[in-house]
């Protein structure tokens, strides 16, 4: 059962890196993740890689395996033939730290700048009632678990790092969607998702779709219904002639 | 002068799981600026991965639930030696807790009347856990980051910055705690990505750490579970309580190799699922103990009523608490009753729809069908025990979660106490959200008690950064070189064979041996590379945390001679009520980097007249002396 498996693994860091080969032995039922920690315990013990529950639960180790965002622990070597070479390589779209470590703050600075979720005023904790049909829209966006491999296949961000100032990516697109559609959100989210999060700037290719572990519908459940709202708001004459009279403030 | 980057707040709390979380909201909310650090990145901890969910007294599901069935229910799982007054704050506190997190945006699955759905799980009277499908822990992690980011939102619009008050210090290690004049002055670390060393100046640290697992061969924890928090306790002259209780969960996959030990969450057994042997039996009405005789159904027709019908029938025994099934399936393995792959069947196709199924257990479907090739709707999954919790922990008072050492605080999996020798599914959870709150204000109280604060010596910083890169050197002495990788692996074959579920007084002799030797070769340890992201040096700092843990667990369960919850001696094998009332206290013996460890025995304080009327007398008479129950009023009239 066991062979030896052929990896080649980015090495390096911020300045400067290379492709680097090894022959690591693969065991029945592995995953590319197990193929590097045994690298680590045997030849590179200073192979830089994130990770944490190994369970396809935490997103901590997100990089990219024969060119496709993936989670290292739910990659089974099976997939692969056993003369195949696996190539491993970090998110191309954040900077690198070291080896298949990125740096992903960009995701975190752009969770901050969506408002927060807001309750109706005076609505107690224990009085929330919700039905479960209302709360299933919300729930499935809510399964992400931030692996960032939506945003690192974004083309909007991957080839463009201007872009990243003024788009908030697939994640955070997908979060203002899950608060404008919570049932007992009372902010109103739709002007920013154009204006500030940057929701213009895709164009449904659903690749994000395609790469999430967790299987979320981000394009078809979140994105599309959001630019729906956007579009009817924006076009909406009365709506158009409302906002004009009566400018929200603050926005 | 070590060069090192300084941070100067009120509260640093260490640990970003659901207690780390929950302690930095309530100290932020009473004013104070708090740090917080993290060894993943925010919003991975290990919580993330809880699964079946949250028990809480809310009644939702069956309106007969409230705090005293809850405390009652802890208490039985824990076997009478839990900390009553906490598993007493804990029943009353947890609704409100799990309510609060519906404020701060959390999406619970709900009733048909639109309230938060409660799930069954074992050793629970009634429907009690609030879930989300089986991602609770996700749920409960994202709602309180997304809330820290609100807090810090509120301060930008404050203080033009985002980070003014509060602020994460994430893929950070804090390494030792420093002191002055016997208070915690500070908190000393280095960041994972760059190797450089950290300063945290704070007169309050709030110790969330999470367990130890893996400390053991087979487990269902992630790499962070090196008993840091615990470690940093007892080297900074705390006592660590009741660390004998390991809790095995019974079931974990067991096969392919490289997932042996993933957890397969309760839930599966409270929507339905069975244990079954080779030999399609199912086992577990073989197993009901004498303390819980009476409570669980003894016919399989009788059980599988109850699922619709709790007032009319008694709970399945495959509900037990785990312990009970751990030792059970064992049993049954060792007996030659296993599946292919050494396990037991656990088997959810045949009692639900498979449209049901994949509603309910969402993930254990996606988990078995991506890395087992197994589809949990048309076949029986194959599980069995993997180490999962640790009951033990820093000893705590338990209104304040203040440790013995001013200026330590503790809550979630590291402190101990609440839940006695076994720890019931869902109540980690909620002990997570109540005793994080309580850490949290009990740091904020003693931070505004305080008139001067305590300072971080130059030497200490100095000496704890000696300590930090001593791997980088090797040895001094002349030692041979060690792989920090292979020692871990020694260590945790160690402790699975040698300290496991079913322990007698040679295996644990031989365990101490091995740790002896551990202990000589981990001055040897050395490591490749610089310090920038270096695993080999972040495994090889951890491992002086895991083998002083380990050796926590060992000596202890040596000197318990019975069997209780989540101890189980071979050689030993009753409940004693000698013994119930009386907790280990382990304490470092002297000031080495892994110092030796001391274990007392030590009695707890007689719980109050009111929660033992709480419990009928029959029932307490398997678990307490004669002169304990004196003063029952079923004695008294
Ligand atoms: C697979 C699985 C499923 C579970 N399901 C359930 C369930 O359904 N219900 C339930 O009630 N319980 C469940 N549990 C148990 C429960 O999840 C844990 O006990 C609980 O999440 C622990 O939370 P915590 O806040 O104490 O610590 P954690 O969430 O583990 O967080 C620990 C934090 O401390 C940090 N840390 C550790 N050491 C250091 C250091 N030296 N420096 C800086 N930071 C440090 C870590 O980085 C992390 O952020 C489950 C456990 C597992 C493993």
């Amino acid at each position: 059962m066991a062979y030896s498996a052929k990896l080649r693994v980015w090495r390096g860091d911020a300045t400067s890196g290379e492709l680097q080969d090894f022959e690591v032995e693969a065991e029945e039922g592995e995953v590319v993740l197990d193929l590097i920690h045994r690298l680590q315990a045997t030849q590179t013990p200073d192979l830089a890689v994130r990770w944490n529950c190994k369970a396809g639960k935490c997103g901590s180790c997100s990089a990219e395996v024969n060119g496709r965002p993936r989670l290292l622990c739910m990659t089974r070597m099976s997939i692969f033939g056993e003369d195949e070479v696996i190539t491993v390589t970090p998110m191309r779209a954040f900077p690198v730290i070291r080896d298949l470590v990125p740096d992903v703050s960009y995701n975190y600075e752009k969770a901050r700048e969506i408002p927060s979720f807001t309750p109706p005023e005076g609505l107690e904790p224990g009085e929330y009632r919700m039905q479960q049909v209302d709360v299933e829209r919300s729930q499935e966006f809510r399964k992400c678990i931030e692996c960032f491999l939506c945003q690192d296949t974004c083309h909007v961000i991957r080839d463009h790092e201007e872009n990243k100032e003024s788009f908030a990516g697939p994640r955070f697109l997908m979060r203002v969607a899950e608060l404008e559609m919570h049932p007992l959100d009372v902010a109103d989210r739709v002007g920013d998702a154009q204006d500030v999060h940057g929701l213009g700037y895709c164009n449904i290719t659903k690749c994000c779709t395609e790469v999430c572990p967790e299987g979320i519908r981000i394009t078809d459940n979140a994105l599309i219904p959001m630019k729906e709202r956007v579009a009817d708001r924006r076009y909406d004459p009365i709506v158009w002639l409302g906002n004009k009279i009566f400018k929200r403030n603050g926005a | 002068m070590t060069e090192v980057e300084r941070h100067n707040y009120d509260v640093v709390v260490i640990g970003a799981g659901g207690a780390g979380l929950r302690a930095v909201i309530e100290a932020r909310q009473r004013g104070l600026s708090v740090a917080v650090v993290c060894k993943s990145l925010f919003g991975k901890a290990h919580t993330v991965m809880a699964e079946g969910g949250c028990a809480a007294s809310m009644g939702n599901a069956n309106s007969h639930d409230n705090w005293q069935v809850h405390f009652r229910d802890t208490m039985r799982g824990g076997k009478f030696l839990n900390n009553w007054r906490m598993a007493e704050l804990h029943a009353k506190e947890a609704p409100d807790r799990v309510w609060e997190l519906e404020s701060y945006g959390a999406l619970f699955d709900r009733t048909d009347d639109g309230r938060i759905s409660q799930r069954n799980f074992g050793g629970h009277t009634y429907p009690r856990l609030a879930h989300v499908g089986d991602r609770t822990g996700l749920e409960l992690i994202r709602t309180m980051q997304q809330k820290i980011v609100s807090l810090q939102q509120e301060d930008y619009q404050h203080y033009g910055d985002y980070e003014a008050k509060l602020r994460v210090f994430a893929e950070c290690t804090v390494t030792e705690l420093l002191k002055e004049d016997g208070r915690i002055a500070g908190a000393f670390g280095y960041w994972r990505e760059s190797g450089r060393f950290v300063l945290f100046e704070t007169p309050a640290v709030v110790l969330a750490t999470g367990g130890i697992g893996k400390s053991f061969k087979v487990t269902s924890n992630s790499w962070e579970y090196t008993g840091d928090g615990h470690a940093l306790a007892l080297r900074a002259g705390a006592g660590l309580i009741n660390m004998e209780f390991v809790q095995f969960h019974p079931t974990g996959m067991v096969w392919p190799p490289s997932v042996k030990g993933i957890l397969v969450t309760e839930g599966v057994r409270g929507d339905g699922g069975v244990l079954k042997n080779a030999e399609g039996e199912r086992f577990m009405f073989r197993y009901i103990p004498d303390v819980f005789k009476g409570q669980y159904a003894d016919s399989e027709e009788e059980a599988d009523r109850w699922y619709s019908d709790q007032e009319g029938n008694r709970r399945t025994p495959d509900l037990l608490p785990r312990d009970e099934v751990a030792r059970a399936i064992n049993t049954e393995v060792k007996e030659g009753r296993a599946s292919p792959h050494g396990g037991m069947f656990l088997d959810i196709a045949s009692r639900l729809p498979t449209e049901e199924i994949r509603k309910r257990l969402p993930s254990m479907y996606h988990q078995f069908r991506e890395l087992a090739d197994v589809d949990i709707t048309a076949e029986s999954m194959e599980v069995g025990p993997t180490c999962h919790y640790v009951m033990g922990g820093i000893e705590v008072d338990p209104d304040t979660a203040a440790a013995t050492v001013p200026g330590i605080f503790a809550a979630g999996e590291c402190s101990g106490g609440m839940h006695g020798s076994n720890r019931l599914g869902g109540n980690s959870l909620s002990d997570l959200l109540v005793f994080g709150r309580r850490a949290g204000l009990g740091a904020a109280e003693y931070v505004e008690s305080l008139g001067a604060r305590p300072s971080v010596s130059d030497a200490d910083i100095t000496a704890a950064a000696k300590q930090a890169l001593a791997p980088f050197d090797g040895p001094d002495d002349g030692a041979i070189e060690e792989n920090p990788y292979t020692l871990h692996t020694e260590l945790q074959q160690t402790m699975n064979q040698l300290v496991g579920i079913i322990r007698t007084s040679d295996e644990i002799t031989k365990a101490l041996d091995k740790l002896a030797e551990i202990r000589s070769r981990i001055r040897g340890v050395t490591v490749e590379g610089h310090r920038q992201y270096n695993p080999g040096w972040h495994l090889a700092v951890d491992l002086r945390n895991m083998l002083l843990v380990s050796e926590c667990v060992a000596r202890a369960a040596l000197r318990r001679t019975e069997s209780r919850g989540g101890h189980t001696r071979d050689d030993y094998p009753q409940l004693d009520a000698q013994w119930r009332n009386r907790l280990l206290v382990c304490a470092a013996t002297d000031e080495q980097p892994v110092p030796g460890v001391g274990v007392e025995a030590k009695e707890q304080l007689p719980i109050r007249g009111d929660l033992l009327e709480l419990f009928e007398l029959s029932e307490l008479e398997k678990y307490y002396t004669e002169d304990e129950l004196a003063a029952h009023p079923e004695r008294t009239a």
